[in-house]
């Protein structure tokens, strides 16, 4: 081993790293780490290796498991180091290891004895990192073995080790809830520990264990309400204060508990309000985790049951988060708003203009949060504006989940809120062409589903506009370039069911149409197949009807080539088409009636038209049929073994049997419980018998006899007789389990799916007496008083302005509501309209001037903290200074100095969230908000757009109540 | 819960990179390019919040800071503040600044061993432990106690030179 280097690392470690970071590219770095491993794989065999030299190879493997490479060569080296004495290697071994195995690698069963000693030590240290690997590597079939071990630790002298032990305990709940169910009377026990850090490490496992069963805990909020109190009052030791906030994590953590324990229990949650009142009191908002503490009350008040006072300092709190300049906290606001508003929608309303500015921040997380917001909020007023600022935003990105999201959250407000059905074919239809192929395929058929039955019951004029206002539209979008598939789908299905329906195109318009559509598309497949399908509705519609059908060369052409297809779908529709043509008009009504996708077909699934055929065979003499799960021997052997040798490979182990090896006559097995595997010793009889108990999931039960057989079998590796004797029991119980399990799972599966749809439909009803509280809420609305309940400082200026707005369009809208039904729809609302009626354009004139004083009033307020933050900017800039570490020209000698202006971590640390937040930031937003302001007909437009987003249902439209109301 | 925390430069290259929960090392790999990504696409002074559900399911939030060359990233699910994570983060620097006096980024390249003991004083199991550095700090410096001594038996010094930093 050569010299040391002044990190403690070998010099040829340092090479390695030297090397790695000069590296120019990926390859090169690769070609590096190859060599590396090349080099451990063979010195780490040597024998003799002095065990230092053994820790920094481990080091270095790891090193080169961090940058991608696998280094599993070694894994059985790392498990060995965990075995030393030695306290350092020990640590290094367990850290190896934690970072290399998971839980269920093979490996883990020679730790866990080591682990099993270690956690019994009398060096608390090694009792650490024993419990350290035991969060990370034990699994639940392990637990057991470690459990008894970490509950004495419970009572550990050192407070360091009980913290440790309750993490141990919360983790084994996370992995297997019922393995520590019996222990939650400790949980509840160390809530009492002396020492706080204890308390605050078991508020982690109850939370979890609260948020699984509320109910059962409820008698802790007393408990926990006193804590917090006692935590807020500053009552724990000074070392526990975290920049001048009493224990902040614990707080925290105890808010998070209450907003569990108080949630639709109005009992409990009287207990909370005093205490989350005092704490948002006596907030400090300046700095980071403080306003984390508010977020967190803030989350809290939102969840337990509403108390008006605290409400109104929560929303006071969400004020000054939203018109806060870092980004950080308008995230934050935006997210606590969009809770709170679940209480009291009017909190939002004094909002509207910091969450259109948020929602035109370049910041993308800052938008997102704020379209989710917006999707909170949405109603049938607003539903137009916010669903076509959403689909703006989704043709904006690329990123493909969050595409998704956003596509069927607008499809999903388009279902729920629709004004029109024109409106609403048009949004899916954007929705497709910009998403089609990532919305679920299900959307696509609700669509076409509704196209069908169309939203009234009875008014079947409507449907019929409806669905000859999509042809249109279909006609019109089939031409567009790049469409996805999904959505051609849906056009060839409407085409063909309803192209010709209304008379207005004739049937070799529509199936020109079809063709091209087929032709353009000629790699997929499904298009093909739903094309000519709509090609034999169209041609058997006008059979129907009594008209001649004459098929376009082009379509006749399309249709051959289906005839020759290699799919078989495509050639049987191809072939079931030319057939219906060939049939007179009575025949072809009855197959393809006109508008009957909606109608239930009947199947038979008993086939009990078949019975006389089967009784005469019967009489004739034929054996009756026996199910398929009733048979037996009839299997496939292969498929069979398939089976097997997965059964095996499944991780069945025991590690008792390690503890207490007994000798044993293989041949003999043992009595097991089960009676299933007693008698069988023979492997064919055995698998028939096991077959007809478990058909299908006989994963593994053969696993003793195919010991047996095959001696070179996976667990062979774990070698002794002992393991091969006492396994039966083990893998015999686990087919039971899985057996339980996949049928559990399948249960429970298909009930939330149901309980999913019931939900769905219930909140659907729900959304649909919604628009009738608007209503009424719209024409008891006078003027715009509630708007002016509570005006913030900040807003005040432009608060009057927008009330002016309000108002007279109240007084307009007010009139127009009592004569909604018969009044002649308006035309929906526009993003940007401002020149509705000319009454509001009058009112507005004056607006631009009042907005600008608004906004010079809301500089006023941001200049403050963006001059007094000003002076640390370049101090920022320093932090750059000095960034070339792993520059190409490093050199060792460079390297080891440690003085020589190296960029100083600490020095941007100390400032760092503030400036972040205020430096350069204020100065940004303070220039662009000056240039927002004098843009008169910037804040014209935003006006408008808050009108419409905004919880004042401004503008209605008399169509959607009918639309929805039927 | 926290799922994950890690250290990388600049340029993308992992400093530390430890996940609360298993995923298998090329996983891992690609998870990091992708984060890597994420990061360079976001510009300055925006929010250090990430919503990061596509690549760690759902709920999955993403909070990260930059000093000087090395970016610091911490993944977890609702069960956890965001802007408590922030303040745990620099928890976890300043707590290494104090055991490497001024902490550079090569520090943690030579000493990550080091640089673990740190996070898990501060982590376990994906659980906040421990918020105070100066606690974690006494933790850590009794462990390379403990080791100096136990090399001392092993008479073996030099092993330990990151100790007298």
């Amino acid at each position: 081993m050569g010299s040391q280097g002044g990190f403690g690392q070998s010099k040829e470690f340092l090479d390695l790293i030297k090397s790695i970071g000069e590296a120019r590219s990926k390859a090169e770095e690769d070609r590096i780490v190859i060599n590396e491993i090349d080099i451990l794989k063979k010195r780490i065999i040597e024998p003799d290796i002095p065990k230092r030299k053994m820790k920094e190879y481990i080091m270095r493997l790891v090193y080169v498991e961090m940058l991608g490479h696998d280094a599993s060569f070694g894994y059985i080296h790392a498990v060995k180091m965990t075995h030393d004495d030695n306290l350092h290697l020990k640590r290094t071994g367990y850290l190896a290891v934690t970072l290399f195995l998971n839980e269920d690698h093979d490996l883990i069963i020679l730790i866990v004895n080591t682990i099993q000693k270690d956690l019994k030590s009398d060096n608390y240290l090694v009792v650490c990192a024993a419990l350290n690997a035991v969060c990370k590597l034990i699994n639940e079939e392990t637990i057991p073995a470690v459990l008894p071990q970490v509950v004495d630790l419970l009572g550990h002298t050192k407070e360091a080790v009980r913290k440790k032990a309750v993490m141990a305990l919360h983790r084994f709940h996370q992995k297997s809830p019922s393995s520590v169910s019996h222990l939650v009377a400790n949980f509840r026990k160390r809530l009492c520990d002396n020492d706080p850090g204890v308390m605050g490490s078991t508020l982690c496992p109850l939370y979890d264990i609260i948020l699984a069963d509320v109910n059962s805990y409820k008698d802790l909020v007393v408990s926990f309400v006193s804590i917090l109190k006692q935590v807020a009052e500053r009552r724990l030791p000074k070392s526990y204060d975290y920049h001048q906030m009493p224990a902040p994590f614990i707080q925290i953590k105890l808010l998070k508990i209450l907003a569990v324990l108080g949630s639709g229990d109005k009992k409990a949650s009287e207990q909370m309000y005093t205490i989350v009142g005092d704490i948002m009191r006596k907030s400090d908002s300046s700095s980071n985790i403080g306003n984390a503490i508010l977020y967190e009350c803030i989350c809290c008040v939102s969840s337990i049951h509403p108390n008006p006072k605290v409400l109104e300092s929560a929303a006071d709190a969400v004020a000054k988060f939203l018109k806060n300049d870092s980004h950080n906290l308008k995230y934050l606001g935006i997210d606590a708003l969009g809770r709170l508003i679940k209480i009291s929608a009017e909190i939002a309303e004094q909002h509207q203009l910091a969450v259109i500015d948020c929602l035109e921040d370049p910041d993308d997380t800052l938008k997102r949060k704020t379209f989710e917001l917006l999707y909170k909020m949405t109603k049938p007023s607003n539903v137009e504006v916010i669903v076509d600022r959403m689909i703006d935003y989704m043709m904006s990105i690329n990123d493909n989940h969050y595409k998704t999201e956003i596509a069927s959250r607008c499809v999903e407000l388009a279902e729920q809120f629709a004004p029109s059905n024109q409106w609403f074919i048009q949004t899916m239809n954007k929705v497709f062409e910009h998403a089609g192929d990532l919305v679920n395929l299900k959307v696509a058929h609700n669509l076409m589903r509704l196209i069908a039955e169309g939203f009234g019951e009875e008014d079947d004029t409507a449907d019929s506009q409806l669905r000859s206002s999509a042809v249109e539209s279909y006609l019109r979008i089939m031409g567009e370039p790049k469409l996805p598939s999904a959505f051609l789908q849906v056009i060839c299905w409407v085409l063909g069911e309803y192209g010709t329906a209304d008379g207005k195109y004739s049937a070799s318009y529509i199936t020109g149409k079809i063709s091209d559509i087929a032709e353009a598309h000629s790699t997929d497949d499904k298009v093909k197949a739903y094309a000519v399908s709509a090609l034999m509705k169209v041609y058997s519609f006008e059979i129907a009807a009594g008209r001649k059908v004459d098929i376009l060369p082009e379509c006749q052409s399309f249709i051959e080539e289906l005839l020759a297809s290699n799919s078989t779908d495509l050639q049987q529709r191809a072939y079931e088409l030319q057939s219906v043509v060939g049939l007179d008009a009575r025949a072809v009504e009855s197959i393809m009636p006109m508008d009957a996708s909606c109608e239930d077909i009947e199947v038979d699934r008993e086939l009990s038209f078949l019975n006389g055929y089967v009784q005469e065979s019967l009489n004739k003499g034929a054996q009756p049929y026996i199910p398929e799960n009733e048979r037996s021997g009839a299997i496939s052997i292969s498929n069979f073994s398939i089976e097997e040798q997965h059964g095996s490979s499944g991780h069945s182990l025991r590690f008792e049997a390690y503890e207490l090896p007994k000798p044993s006559v293989p041949s003999r097995p043992p009595a097991v419980s089960s009676t299933e595997l007693v008698p069988v010793p023979e492997p064919t009889y055995h698998r028939e018998f096991h077959e007809a108990v478990a058909p299908k999931l006989s994963v593994s039960g053969t696993g003793s006899s195919e010991i047996k057989l095959r001696l070179d079998g996976v667990q062979k590796k774990w070698g002794k007789q002992t393991y091969s004797s006492s396994s039966p029991s083990t893998s015999d119980s686990d087919p039971h389990k899985t057996r339980n399990g996949a049928t559990q799972r399948d249960v429970p599966s298909s009930l939330s799916s149901k309980a999913r749809d019931v939900s769905y439909d219930s909140r659907r009803q729900q959304e649909e007496i919604n628009p009738e509280k608007q209503k009424l809420a719209a024409s008891l609305f006078g003027g715009a008083s509630k708007s002016e309940k509570r005006p913030v400082a900040g807003h005040k200026a432009s608060r009057p302005n927008t009330h002016t707005t309000d108002k007279s369009h109240a007084e307009k809208s007010g009139p127009s509501d009592v004569g909604a039904v018969k009044a002649s729809p308006q035309p929906p609302p526009d993003l940007l309209d401002m020149g509705e009626p000319t009454s509001i354009s009058n009112a507005t004139s004056v607006d631009p001037f009042r907005q600008l004083e608004g906004l010079l009033d809301l500089n006023e307020g941001t200049t403050a903290p963006g001059s007094s933050s000003a002076p640390k900017a370049p101090d920022f800039m320093s932090l750059y200074g000095d960034t070339s570490f792993t520059g190409q020209n490093m050199e060792t000698a460079n390297l080891l100095s440690t003085g020589s202006g190296d960029a100083n971590l600490i020095s941007g640390i100390s400032h760092a969230p503030d400036r972040n937040g205020h430096g350069t930031g204020s100065a940004v937003t303070l220039t662009t908000q000056l240039s927002k302001g004098p843009n008169t007909k910037e804040a014209l437009e935003k006006d408008a757009l808050v009108r419409q987003m905004g919880v004042t249902p401004a503008t209605q439209n008399p169509n959607l109540f009918k639309d929805l109301l039927g | 819960m926290i799922k994950g925390v890690i250290l990388m430069n600049d340029k993308g290259k992992p400093r530390l990179v430890k996940f609360y929960d298993y995923h298998p090392a090329e996983k891992q790999q690609e998870l990091i390019r992708r984060l890597y990504a994420v990061l360079s696409s976001r510009a300055e002074n925006v929010s250090n919040f990430v919503k990061v559900d596509s690549l760690f399911g759902s709920d999955a939030r993403l909070v990260y800071k930059t000093y000087a060359t090395l970016h610091i990233l911490f993944i977890f699910d609702s069960s956890e503040n965001e802007l408590a994570m922030l303040d745990l983060m620099q928890v976890f620097v300043e707590t290494m600044d104090k055991c490497f006096s001024n902490v550079r980024e090569l520090d943690i390249v030579f000493n990550f061993n080091k640089v673990h003991a740190i996070l898990d004083e501060i982590i376990l199991g994906g659980q906040v432990l421990e918020t105070s550095s100066s606690e974690v700090v006494k933790a850590v410096e009794e462990i390379s106690k403990m080791e100096r001594a136990a090399n001392s038996i092993m008479a073996v010094p030099s092993i330990t030179g990151w100790q007298s930093r």
